[in-house]
Protein backbone atom coordinates (compact mmCIF):
# COMPACT_ATOMS: atom_id res chain seq x y z
CA UNK A 1 0.00 0.00 0.00
CA UNK A 2 2.80 2.41 0.85
CA UNK A 3 4.65 1.54 -2.31
CA UNK A 4 2.07 3.44 -4.33
CA UNK A 5 2.26 6.64 -2.30
CA UNK A 6 6.04 6.76 -2.14
CA UNK A 7 6.51 6.74 -5.89
CA UNK A 8 9.27 9.20 -6.81
CA UNK A 9 7.87 12.48 -8.04
CA UNK A 10 9.93 12.43 -11.20
CA UNK A 11 7.47 9.84 -12.50
CA UNK A 12 4.66 12.37 -12.95
CA UNK A 13 1.33 10.85 -13.75
CA UNK A 14 -1.46 12.16 -15.88
CA UNK A 15 -5.18 11.69 -15.81
CA UNK A 16 -6.94 9.79 -18.57
CA UNK A 17 -10.71 9.44 -18.82
CA UNK A 18 -12.31 7.25 -21.47
CA UNK A 19 -16.07 7.44 -21.97
CA UNK A 20 -16.78 8.03 -18.29
CA UNK A 21 -20.46 7.90 -17.41
CA UNK A 22 -22.14 8.52 -14.09
CA UNK A 23 -25.78 7.77 -13.36
CA UNK A 24 -27.40 8.66 -10.05
CA UNK A 25 -30.44 6.73 -8.86
CA UNK A 26 -32.20 3.88 -10.59
CA UNK A 27 -35.04 3.15 -13.01
CA UNK A 28 -37.44 6.01 -13.74
CA UNK A 29 -35.69 8.45 -11.44
CA UNK A 30 -32.20 7.83 -12.78
CA UNK A 31 -30.29 11.01 -13.60
CA UNK A 32 -27.47 10.97 -16.10
CA UNK A 33 -24.82 13.26 -14.58
CA UNK A 34 -21.93 12.53 -16.91
CA UNK A 35 -22.29 11.15 -20.41
CA UNK A 36 -19.23 9.63 -22.04
CA UNK A 37 -16.61 12.10 -20.90
CA UNK A 38 -13.17 11.50 -22.40
CA UNK A 39 -10.24 13.73 -21.58
CA UNK A 40 -6.51 13.65 -20.89
CA UNK A 41 -4.36 15.72 -18.64
CA UNK A 42 -0.77 15.46 -19.82
CA UNK A 43 2.01 15.33 -17.22
CA UNK A 44 2.64 18.88 -16.03
CA UNK A 45 -0.43 20.24 -17.78
CA UNK A 46 -2.92 22.67 -16.21
CA UNK A 47 -6.43 21.92 -17.42
CA UNK A 48 -9.49 23.95 -16.43
CA UNK A 49 -12.98 22.47 -16.65
CA UNK A 50 -15.61 25.14 -17.16
CA UNK A 51 -19.37 24.69 -17.18
CA UNK A 52 -22.64 26.08 -15.91
CA UNK A 53 -24.49 24.63 -12.94
CA UNK A 54 -25.42 20.99 -13.16
CA UNK A 55 -22.67 20.00 -15.56
CA UNK A 56 -21.31 17.41 -13.16
CA UNK A 57 -17.95 19.13 -12.60
CA UNK A 58 -17.75 18.09 -8.97
CA UNK A 59 -18.99 14.60 -9.80
CA UNK A 60 -16.15 14.26 -12.26
CA UNK A 61 -13.52 15.23 -9.68
CA UNK A 62 -15.01 12.85 -7.10
CA UNK A 63 -14.72 10.02 -9.61
CA UNK A 64 -11.11 10.84 -10.45
CA UNK A 65 -10.30 11.15 -6.73
CA UNK A 66 -11.79 7.70 -6.12
CA UNK A 67 -14.40 9.01 -3.68
CA UNK A 68 -17.18 7.78 -5.93
CA UNK A 69 -17.49 5.06 -8.54
CA UNK A 70 -18.17 5.63 -12.24
CA UNK A 71 -21.17 3.86 -13.80
CA UNK A 72 -19.21 3.26 -16.99
CA UNK A 73 -15.95 4.02 -18.77
CA UNK A 74 -12.39 4.04 -17.53
CA UNK A 75 -10.29 6.34 -15.39
CA UNK A 76 -6.54 5.92 -15.41
CA UNK A 77 -4.24 7.81 -13.14
CA UNK A 78 -0.74 6.85 -14.21
CA UNK A 79 1.55 7.07 -11.19
CA UNK A 80 -0.83 9.16 -9.11
CA UNK A 81 -2.74 6.49 -7.27
CA UNK A 82 -3.93 9.02 -4.73
CA UNK A 83 -4.49 12.40 -6.37
CA UNK A 84 -4.89 15.41 -4.08
CA UNK A 85 -8.36 16.97 -3.92
CA UNK A 86 -9.20 20.52 -2.87
CA UNK A 87 -12.67 21.95 -2.31
CA UNK A 88 -14.27 25.38 -2.30
CA UNK A 89 -14.13 25.18 1.48
CA UNK A 90 -10.72 24.59 3.05
CA UNK A 91 -12.12 21.54 4.94
CA UNK A 92 -9.42 21.87 7.59
CA UNK A 93 -9.79 19.91 10.82
CA UNK A 94 -10.80 22.59 13.36
CA UNK A 95 -9.50 20.56 16.32
CA UNK A 96 -5.93 20.62 14.97
CA UNK A 97 -3.39 23.41 14.61
CA UNK A 98 -2.24 24.45 11.16
CA UNK A 99 0.89 22.30 11.55
CA UNK A 100 -1.05 19.28 12.72
CA UNK A 101 -3.47 19.63 9.80
CA UNK A 102 -0.61 19.52 7.31
CA UNK A 103 0.89 16.60 9.23
CA UNK A 104 -2.19 14.34 8.91
CA UNK A 105 -1.43 12.91 5.46
CA UNK A 106 2.23 12.43 6.47
CA UNK A 107 1.13 10.45 9.54
CA UNK A 108 -1.22 8.39 7.43
CA UNK A 109 1.65 7.62 5.06
CA UNK A 110 3.63 6.39 8.06
CA UNK A 111 6.54 8.82 7.84
CA UNK A 112 8.78 9.01 10.93
CA UNK A 113 8.41 11.99 13.22
CA UNK A 114 11.55 13.93 12.28
CA UNK A 115 10.79 13.64 8.61
CA UNK A 116 7.22 14.80 9.22
CA UNK A 117 8.39 17.90 11.09
CA UNK A 118 10.84 18.87 8.37
CA UNK A 119 8.22 18.35 5.68
CA UNK A 120 5.55 20.35 7.50
CA UNK A 121 7.94 23.27 7.96
CA UNK A 122 8.92 23.08 4.30
CA UNK A 123 5.29 22.96 3.09
CA UNK A 124 4.25 25.88 5.29
CA UNK A 125 7.15 27.91 3.88
CA UNK A 126 5.96 27.00 0.39
CA UNK A 127 2.57 28.59 1.07
CA UNK A 128 4.09 31.50 3.04
CA UNK A 129 2.60 30.47 6.37
CA UNK A 130 5.76 29.49 8.24
CA UNK A 131 4.89 31.71 11.23
CA UNK A 132 1.31 30.48 11.51
CA UNK A 133 1.95 26.81 12.25
CA UNK A 134 0.74 27.02 15.85
CA UNK A 135 -2.49 28.83 15.02
CA UNK A 136 -5.85 27.16 14.71
CA UNK A 137 -7.80 27.37 11.46
CA UNK A 138 -10.44 29.71 12.92
CA UNK A 139 -7.73 32.27 13.69
CA UNK A 140 -6.83 32.62 10.00
CA UNK A 141 -8.48 34.43 7.10
CA UNK A 142 -10.24 32.54 4.30
CA UNK A 143 -7.31 32.89 1.91
CA UNK A 144 -4.84 31.69 4.54
CA UNK A 145 -7.00 28.67 5.34
CA UNK A 146 -7.14 27.75 1.67
CA UNK A 147 -3.32 27.94 1.56
CA UNK A 148 -3.13 25.59 4.55
CA UNK A 149 -5.44 23.24 2.66
CA UNK A 150 -3.10 23.47 -0.33
CA UNK A 151 -0.10 22.64 1.87
CA UNK A 152 -2.00 19.70 3.35
CA UNK A 153 -2.86 18.41 -0.12
CA UNK A 154 0.77 18.84 -1.27
CA UNK A 155 1.79 16.72 1.73
CA UNK A 156 0.34 13.75 -0.16
CA UNK A 157 3.35 14.15 -2.48
CA UNK A 158 1.12 13.40 -5.41
CA UNK A 159 1.82 14.60 -8.95
CA UNK A 160 -1.89 15.20 -9.65
CA UNK A 161 -3.97 17.96 -8.08
CA UNK A 162 -7.77 18.05 -8.45
CA UNK A 163 -9.30 21.38 -7.51
CA UNK A 164 -13.03 22.00 -7.13
CA UNK A 165 -13.55 25.78 -7.32
CA UNK A 166 -10.90 26.25 -4.65
CA UNK A 167 -10.94 30.07 -4.81
CA UNK A 168 -14.67 30.51 -5.35
CA UNK A 169 -15.33 31.86 -1.86
CA UNK A 170 -12.47 34.38 -1.79
CA UNK A 171 -12.39 38.10 -2.53
CA UNK A 172 -10.89 39.18 -5.85
CA UNK A 173 -7.58 40.45 -4.49
CA UNK A 174 -6.87 37.33 -2.44
CA UNK A 175 -7.86 35.23 -5.41
CA UNK A 176 -5.40 37.04 -7.72
CA UNK A 177 -2.57 36.43 -5.28
CA UNK A 178 -3.50 32.77 -4.88
CA UNK A 179 -3.50 32.39 -8.67
CA UNK A 180 0.13 33.53 -8.66
CA UNK A 181 0.91 31.18 -5.79
CA UNK A 182 -0.74 28.17 -7.37
CA UNK A 183 0.98 28.86 -10.69
CA UNK A 184 4.36 29.05 -8.94
CA UNK A 185 3.83 25.80 -7.02
CA UNK A 186 2.45 24.05 -10.09
CA UNK A 187 5.52 24.94 -12.14
CA UNK A 188 8.03 24.28 -9.33
CA UNK A 189 6.60 20.85 -8.60
CA UNK A 190 5.64 19.99 -12.18
CA UNK A 191 2.14 19.08 -11.11
CA UNK A 192 -0.70 18.03 -13.36
CA UNK A 193 -3.78 20.01 -12.40
CA UNK A 194 -7.44 19.43 -13.17
CA UNK A 195 -9.15 22.60 -12.01
CA UNK A 196 -12.93 23.07 -11.96
CA UNK A 197 -14.37 26.56 -12.00
CA UNK A 198 -17.31 28.54 -13.29
CA UNK A 199 -15.17 31.68 -13.35
CA UNK A 200 -14.19 31.98 -17.00
CA UNK A 201 -11.48 34.59 -16.41
CA UNK A 202 -9.92 32.44 -13.73
CA UNK A 203 -9.79 29.56 -16.20
CA UNK A 204 -8.16 31.74 -18.88
CA UNK A 205 -5.66 33.10 -16.31
CA UNK A 206 -4.53 29.65 -15.15
CA UNK A 207 -5.09 27.05 -17.83
CA UNK A 208 -2.95 25.53 -20.54
CA UNK A 209 -6.22 24.18 -21.87
CA UNK A 210 -9.86 24.99 -21.17
CA UNK A 211 -12.52 22.32 -21.52
CA UNK A 212 -16.18 23.27 -21.66
CA UNK A 213 -18.79 20.91 -20.26
CA UNK A 214 -22.47 20.94 -21.19
CA UNK A 215 -25.15 20.73 -18.51
CA UNK A 216 -27.48 17.83 -17.76
CA UNK A 217 -25.88 15.57 -18.78
CA UNK A 218 -22.27 16.68 -18.50
CA UNK A 219 -20.57 16.19 -21.84
CA UNK A 220 -17.48 17.79 -23.35
CA UNK A 221 -18.63 20.24 -26.00
CA UNK A 222 -15.59 22.35 -26.75
CA UNK A 223 -12.00 22.87 -25.75
CA UNK A 224 -9.29 25.39 -26.48
CA UNK A 225 -5.59 25.91 -25.77
CA UNK A 226 -4.53 29.05 -23.94
CA UNK A 227 -1.29 30.04 -25.61
CA UNK A 228 -0.69 33.19 -23.59
CA UNK A 229 2.86 33.14 -22.14
CA UNK A 230 3.28 33.07 -18.37
CA UNK A 231 3.36 34.99 -16.10
CA UNK A 232 -0.10 36.20 -16.96
CA UNK A 233 -2.33 38.87 -15.53
CA UNK A 234 -6.02 38.24 -15.11
CA UNK A 235 -6.76 41.78 -16.38
CA UNK A 236 -4.61 41.55 -19.53
CA UNK A 237 -6.31 41.96 -22.94
CA UNK A 238 -5.19 38.49 -24.13
CA UNK A 239 -6.86 36.81 -21.17
CA UNK A 240 -9.97 38.98 -21.63
CA UNK A 241 -10.23 37.92 -25.30
CA UNK A 242 -10.08 34.23 -24.43
CA UNK A 243 -12.50 34.68 -21.53
CA UNK A 244 -14.96 36.44 -23.84
CA UNK A 245 -14.87 33.55 -26.30
CA UNK A 246 -15.43 30.95 -23.57
CA UNK A 247 -18.25 33.05 -22.12
CA UNK A 248 -20.00 33.18 -25.51
CA UNK A 249 -19.83 29.40 -25.84
CA UNK A 250 -21.05 28.99 -22.29
CA UNK A 251 -24.02 31.34 -22.87
CA UNK A 252 -25.02 29.46 -26.00
CA UNK A 253 -24.97 26.25 -23.98
CA UNK A 254 -27.02 27.73 -21.12
CA UNK A 255 -29.49 29.22 -23.62
CA UNK A 256 -30.11 25.76 -25.06
CA UNK A 257 -31.74 24.81 -21.75
CA UNK A 258 -34.14 27.77 -21.80
CA UNK A 259 -36.11 26.50 -24.78
CA UNK B 1 15.52 29.88 -6.18
CA UNK B 2 13.12 28.14 -8.48
CA UNK B 3 10.40 30.69 -7.86
CA UNK B 4 12.58 33.29 -9.59
CA UNK B 5 11.58 31.69 -12.85
CA UNK B 6 8.31 33.55 -12.55
CA UNK B 7 8.86 37.27 -12.60
CA UNK B 8 7.23 39.31 -9.89
CA UNK B 9 7.30 36.62 -7.23
CA UNK B 10 9.11 38.94 -4.79
CA UNK B 11 6.28 41.40 -5.17
CA UNK B 12 3.81 38.61 -4.46
CA UNK B 13 5.62 37.60 -1.26
CA UNK B 14 5.30 41.11 0.12
CA UNK B 15 1.66 41.27 -0.92
CA UNK B 16 0.89 37.97 0.75
CA UNK B 17 2.41 38.84 4.10
CA UNK B 18 0.78 42.27 3.93
CA UNK B 19 -2.64 40.80 3.28
CA UNK B 20 -2.16 38.18 6.01
CA UNK B 21 -1.15 40.86 8.50
CA UNK B 22 -4.20 42.97 7.62
CA UNK B 23 -6.58 40.05 7.86
CA UNK B 24 -5.34 38.67 11.16
CA UNK B 25 -4.98 42.07 12.86
CA UNK B 26 -7.52 43.47 15.27
CA UNK B 27 -8.32 40.16 16.91
CA UNK B 28 -7.15 41.09 20.37
CA UNK B 29 -8.08 39.40 23.61
CA UNK B 30 -11.14 40.41 25.60
CA UNK B 31 -11.17 41.59 29.24
CA UNK B 32 -8.81 39.97 31.73
CA UNK B 33 -9.36 36.51 33.18
CA UNK B 34 -10.14 37.80 36.68
CA UNK B 35 -12.70 40.26 35.38
CA UNK B 36 -14.41 37.62 33.30
CA UNK B 37 -14.43 35.18 36.22
CA UNK B 38 -15.95 37.82 38.49
CA UNK B 39 -18.61 38.84 35.99
CA UNK B 40 -19.61 35.17 35.73
CA UNK B 41 -19.46 34.62 39.49
CA UNK B 42 -21.29 37.53 41.07
CA UNK B 43 -24.77 36.79 39.64
CA UNK B 44 -24.47 33.25 41.01
CA UNK B 45 -23.42 34.51 44.46
CA UNK B 46 -26.28 37.01 44.44
CA UNK B 47 -28.80 34.30 43.56
CA UNK B 48 -27.41 32.07 46.33
CA UNK B 49 -27.67 34.89 48.90
CA UNK B 50 -31.24 35.54 47.81
CA UNK B 51 -32.19 31.87 48.18
CA UNK B 52 -30.73 31.74 51.70
CA UNK B 53 -32.54 34.97 52.61
CA UNK B 54 -35.89 33.55 51.42
CA UNK B 55 -35.21 30.38 53.43
CA UNK B 56 -34.50 32.46 56.56
CA UNK B 57 -37.66 34.55 56.06
CA UNK B 58 -39.80 31.40 55.74
CA UNK B 59 -38.30 30.07 58.97
CA UNK B 60 -39.02 33.39 60.73
CA UNK B 61 -42.68 33.30 59.70
CA UNK B 62 -43.02 30.16 61.85
CA UNK B 63 -44.67 28.22 59.01
CA UNK B 64 -43.12 24.97 60.28
CA UNK B 65 -41.68 24.00 63.63
CA UNK B 66 -37.88 24.44 63.88
CA UNK B 67 -37.35 20.66 64.34
CA UNK B 68 -38.84 20.13 60.88
CA UNK B 69 -37.47 23.18 59.12
CA UNK B 70 -34.31 24.58 60.75
CA UNK B 71 -32.94 27.96 59.68
CA UNK B 72 -29.81 28.44 57.56
CA UNK B 73 -27.75 29.37 60.63
CA UNK B 74 -28.41 26.05 62.36
CA UNK B 75 -27.90 24.05 59.16
CA UNK B 76 -24.60 25.71 58.26
CA UNK B 77 -23.35 25.22 61.80
CA UNK B 78 -24.14 21.51 61.53
CA UNK B 79 -22.58 21.41 58.07
CA UNK B 80 -19.38 22.73 59.67
CA UNK B 81 -19.33 19.84 62.13
CA UNK B 82 -20.27 17.39 59.40
CA UNK B 83 -17.41 18.53 57.13
CA UNK B 84 -14.82 17.61 59.77
CA UNK B 85 -16.47 14.33 60.78
CA UNK B 86 -15.29 10.95 59.42
CA UNK B 87 -18.93 10.10 58.63
CA UNK B 88 -18.92 12.51 55.67
CA UNK B 89 -15.60 11.37 54.24
CA UNK B 90 -16.37 7.67 54.66
CA UNK B 91 -19.74 8.25 53.07
CA UNK B 92 -18.22 10.26 50.23
CA UNK B 93 -15.66 7.52 49.63
CA UNK B 94 -18.38 4.88 49.32
CA UNK B 95 -20.67 7.04 47.23
CA UNK B 96 -17.83 8.39 45.10
CA UNK B 97 -16.58 4.88 44.32
CA UNK B 98 -20.09 3.81 43.32
CA UNK B 99 -20.49 6.90 41.17
CA UNK B 100 -17.15 6.31 39.44
CA UNK B 101 -17.71 2.60 38.80
CA UNK B 102 -21.34 3.04 37.78
CA UNK B 103 -20.63 5.97 35.49
CA UNK B 104 -17.62 4.25 33.90
CA UNK B 105 -19.75 1.19 33.16
CA UNK B 106 -22.50 3.42 31.75
CA UNK B 107 -19.96 5.22 29.53
CA UNK B 108 -18.55 1.93 28.24
CA UNK B 109 -22.02 0.56 27.46
CA UNK B 110 -23.15 3.89 25.99
CA UNK B 111 -20.12 4.27 23.71
CA UNK B 112 -20.39 0.76 22.29
CA UNK B 113 -24.17 0.98 21.92
CA UNK B 114 -24.00 4.45 20.37
CA UNK B 115 -21.35 3.49 17.86
CA UNK B 116 -23.19 0.31 16.90
CA UNK B 117 -26.49 2.14 16.39
CA UNK B 118 -24.82 4.98 14.47
CA UNK B 119 -23.13 2.62 12.01
CA UNK B 120 -25.54 -0.28 11.57
CA UNK B 121 -28.82 0.62 9.86
CA UNK B 122 -30.71 -2.37 11.25
CA UNK B 123 -29.70 -1.56 14.82
CA UNK B 124 -30.70 2.05 14.28
CA UNK B 125 -34.15 1.04 13.10
CA UNK B 126 -34.49 -1.40 16.00
CA UNK B 127 -32.99 0.56 18.89
CA UNK B 128 -32.77 4.22 17.86
CA UNK B 129 -36.10 5.32 19.29
CA UNK B 130 -35.91 2.87 22.18
CA UNK B 131 -32.79 4.56 23.51
CA UNK B 132 -34.63 7.86 23.71
CA UNK B 133 -37.64 6.10 25.25
CA UNK B 134 -35.38 4.61 27.93
CA UNK B 135 -34.33 8.13 28.90
CA UNK B 136 -37.90 9.10 29.71
CA UNK B 137 -38.23 6.21 32.17
CA UNK B 138 -37.74 7.60 35.71
CA UNK B 139 -34.77 5.70 37.11
CA UNK B 140 -36.46 5.08 40.45
CA UNK B 141 -39.05 2.96 38.63
CA UNK B 142 -36.30 0.43 37.84
CA UNK B 143 -35.50 -0.24 41.48
CA UNK B 144 -38.22 -2.78 42.33
CA UNK B 145 -36.98 -4.91 39.43
CA UNK B 146 -33.34 -4.30 40.33
CA UNK B 147 -33.96 -5.39 43.93
CA UNK B 148 -35.78 -8.52 42.73
CA UNK B 149 -32.85 -9.37 40.48
CA UNK B 150 -29.94 -8.44 42.75
CA UNK B 151 -31.48 -8.10 46.23
CA UNK B 152 -30.33 -5.18 48.38
CA UNK B 153 -26.82 -5.04 46.92
CA UNK B 154 -24.51 -2.70 45.09
CA UNK B 155 -25.25 -4.58 41.89
CA UNK B 156 -28.83 -3.37 42.13
CA UNK B 157 -27.55 0.20 42.32
CA UNK B 158 -25.11 -0.23 39.42
CA UNK B 159 -27.87 -1.81 37.34
CA UNK B 160 -30.03 1.29 37.69
CA UNK B 161 -27.15 3.75 37.29
CA UNK B 162 -26.13 2.14 33.99
CA UNK B 163 -29.72 2.03 32.73
CA UNK B 164 -30.11 5.68 33.67
CA UNK B 165 -26.89 7.05 32.20
CA UNK B 166 -26.00 4.83 29.23
CA UNK B 167 -28.84 6.05 26.94
CA UNK B 168 -27.65 9.67 27.26
CA UNK B 169 -24.08 8.69 26.43
CA UNK B 170 -25.26 6.56 23.50
CA UNK B 171 -27.42 9.41 22.20
CA UNK B 172 -24.44 11.76 22.39
CA UNK B 173 -22.35 9.36 20.30
CA UNK B 174 -25.13 8.84 17.74
CA UNK B 175 -25.65 12.59 17.44
CA UNK B 176 -21.93 13.25 17.15
CA UNK B 177 -21.35 10.67 14.43
CA UNK B 178 -24.48 11.72 12.50
CA UNK B 179 -23.42 15.34 12.36
CA UNK B 180 -19.79 14.97 11.31
CA UNK B 181 -19.56 17.34 8.31
CA UNK B 182 -19.48 15.14 5.15
CA UNK B 183 -16.87 17.49 3.68
CA UNK B 184 -14.42 16.62 6.45
CA UNK B 185 -15.01 12.92 5.80
CA UNK B 186 -14.31 13.42 2.08
CA UNK B 187 -11.18 15.42 2.88
CA UNK B 188 -10.04 12.75 5.34
CA UNK B 189 -10.56 9.95 2.83
CA UNK B 190 -8.66 11.87 0.18
CA UNK B 191 -5.77 12.37 2.61
CA UNK B 192 -5.55 8.61 3.01
CA UNK B 193 -7.69 7.95 6.10
CA UNK B 194 -9.69 4.80 5.44
CA UNK B 195 -11.39 2.34 7.79
CA UNK B 196 -10.26 2.68 11.40
CA UNK B 197 -7.99 5.59 10.55
CA UNK B 198 -11.01 7.55 9.34
CA UNK B 199 -12.51 7.11 12.83
CA UNK B 200 -9.28 7.98 14.57
CA UNK B 201 -8.39 11.06 12.52
CA UNK B 202 -11.78 12.46 11.50
CA UNK B 203 -14.96 10.99 12.94
CA UNK B 204 -13.98 10.64 16.61
CA UNK B 205 -12.53 14.14 17.01
CA UNK B 206 -15.33 15.71 14.97
CA UNK B 207 -17.94 13.97 17.16
CA UNK B 208 -16.19 14.85 20.42
CA UNK B 209 -18.26 17.94 21.34
CA UNK B 210 -21.53 16.00 21.06
CA UNK B 211 -20.03 13.06 22.95
CA UNK B 212 -18.97 15.33 25.83
CA UNK B 213 -22.48 16.80 25.91
CA UNK B 214 -23.81 13.23 26.16
CA UNK B 215 -21.37 12.44 28.99
CA UNK B 216 -22.48 15.55 30.85
CA UNK B 217 -26.14 14.59 30.61
CA UNK B 218 -25.28 10.98 31.42
CA UNK B 219 -23.54 12.11 34.60
CA UNK B 220 -26.65 14.01 35.74
CA UNK B 221 -28.75 10.86 35.25
CA UNK B 222 -26.12 8.67 36.94
CA UNK B 223 -25.94 10.91 40.01
CA UNK B 224 -29.74 11.02 40.36
CA UNK B 225 -30.04 7.25 39.96
CA UNK B 226 -27.26 6.69 42.46
CA UNK B 227 -28.92 8.90 45.11
CA UNK B 228 -32.29 7.23 44.57
CA UNK B 229 -30.55 3.86 44.87
CA UNK B 230 -28.72 4.74 48.06
CA UNK B 231 -31.95 5.90 49.70
CA UNK B 232 -33.73 2.66 48.82
CA UNK B 233 -30.93 0.12 48.94
CA UNK B 234 -29.43 0.73 52.36
CA UNK B 235 -26.58 -1.63 53.08
CA UNK B 236 -25.96 -1.54 56.86
CA UNK B 237 -22.20 -2.07 56.66
CA UNK B 238 -21.65 0.74 54.18
CA UNK B 239 -22.77 4.18 55.27
CA UNK B 240 -23.02 5.96 51.96
CA UNK B 241 -24.17 9.57 51.68
CA UNK B 242 -27.63 8.44 50.62
CA UNK B 243 -27.89 6.02 53.54
CA UNK B 244 -26.91 8.79 55.94
CA UNK B 245 -29.69 10.91 54.50
CA UNK B 246 -32.18 8.13 55.26
CA UNK B 247 -30.81 7.74 58.81
CA UNK B 248 -31.05 11.51 59.38
CA UNK B 249 -34.74 11.41 58.50
CA UNK B 250 -35.40 8.37 60.67
CA UNK B 251 -33.66 10.04 63.62
CA UNK B 252 -35.37 13.39 62.98
CA UNK B 253 -32.04 15.18 62.61
CA UNK B 254 -33.29 17.97 60.38
CA UNK B 255 -30.11 20.11 60.35
CA UNK B 256 -27.99 17.07 59.42
CA UNK B 257 -30.51 16.07 56.76
CA UNK B 258 -30.23 19.45 55.12
CA UNK B 259 -26.45 19.52 55.50
CA UNK B 260 -26.26 16.21 53.61
CA UNK B 261 -28.54 17.59 50.91
CA UNK B 262 -26.18 20.54 50.48
CA UNK B 263 -23.24 18.12 50.11
CA UNK B 264 -25.15 16.13 47.46
CA UNK B 265 -25.98 19.31 45.58
CA UNK B 266 -22.40 20.58 45.70
CA UNK B 267 -20.89 17.27 44.52
CA UNK B 268 -23.33 17.16 41.59
CA UNK B 269 -22.54 20.77 40.69
CA UNK B 270 -18.77 20.28 40.91
CA UNK B 271 -18.77 17.31 38.54
CA UNK B 272 -21.15 19.13 36.22
CA UNK B 273 -18.80 22.14 36.26
CA UNK B 274 -15.90 19.85 35.32
CA UNK B 275 -17.84 18.61 32.30
CA UNK B 276 -18.78 22.20 31.51
CA UNK B 277 -15.11 23.22 31.57
CA UNK B 278 -14.18 20.31 29.27
CA UNK B 279 -16.97 21.28 26.89
CA UNK B 280 -15.80 24.90 26.84
CA UNK B 281 -12.17 23.95 26.29
CA UNK B 282 -13.19 21.85 23.30
CA UNK B 283 -15.33 24.58 21.83
CA UNK B 284 -12.51 27.08 22.25
CA UNK B 285 -10.15 24.78 20.35
CA UNK B 286 -12.74 24.25 17.63
CA UNK B 287 -13.19 28.02 17.36
CA UNK B 288 -16.93 27.89 18.01
CA UNK B 289 -16.87 29.85 21.26
CA UNK B 290 -18.84 33.07 21.07
CA UNK B 291 -17.52 36.47 22.08
CA UNK B 292 -19.08 36.45 25.55
CA UNK B 293 -17.02 33.36 26.38
CA UNK B 294 -20.07 31.15 26.74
Amino acid sequence: MTSTTTTPRSATGAVTLRGVTKVYGQGEQAVLALDGVSLDVAPGEFVCLVGASGCGKSTLLNLVAGLDRASGGQIELGEAVNPGLMFQEPALFPWLTVEANVEVPLKLRGLPRDERRAKVADLLRTVHLAEFGRKRPHELSGGMRQRVALARTLALDTPVLLMDEPFGALDAMTRDILHDELERIWSERRLSVLFVTHNVREAARLADRIILLSSRPGRIIWSTRVDVPRPRRIDSPEIATIAAEVTDRLRTEVGRHGQ
Amino acid sequence: MASDTIAGSARTDAEISGLDALETAGRQRGPSRVRRAWSALWPKLAALALAIAVWQVVVWTGWKDPWALPGPGTVFEDLGHYLVSPALWDGLATTGRRAAVGFAAAVAVGLVLGLAVARVAVLRAALGSMITALQTMPSIAWFPLAILLFQLSEQAIFFVVVLGAAPSVANGVIHGVDYVPPLLVRAGRNLGARGLNLYRYVIAPAALPAIVAGLKQGWAFAWRSLMAGELLVVIATRTSIGAQLTYARELNEAPRLMAIMIVILVVGLLVDAAFGAADKAIRRRWGVLDQAGN
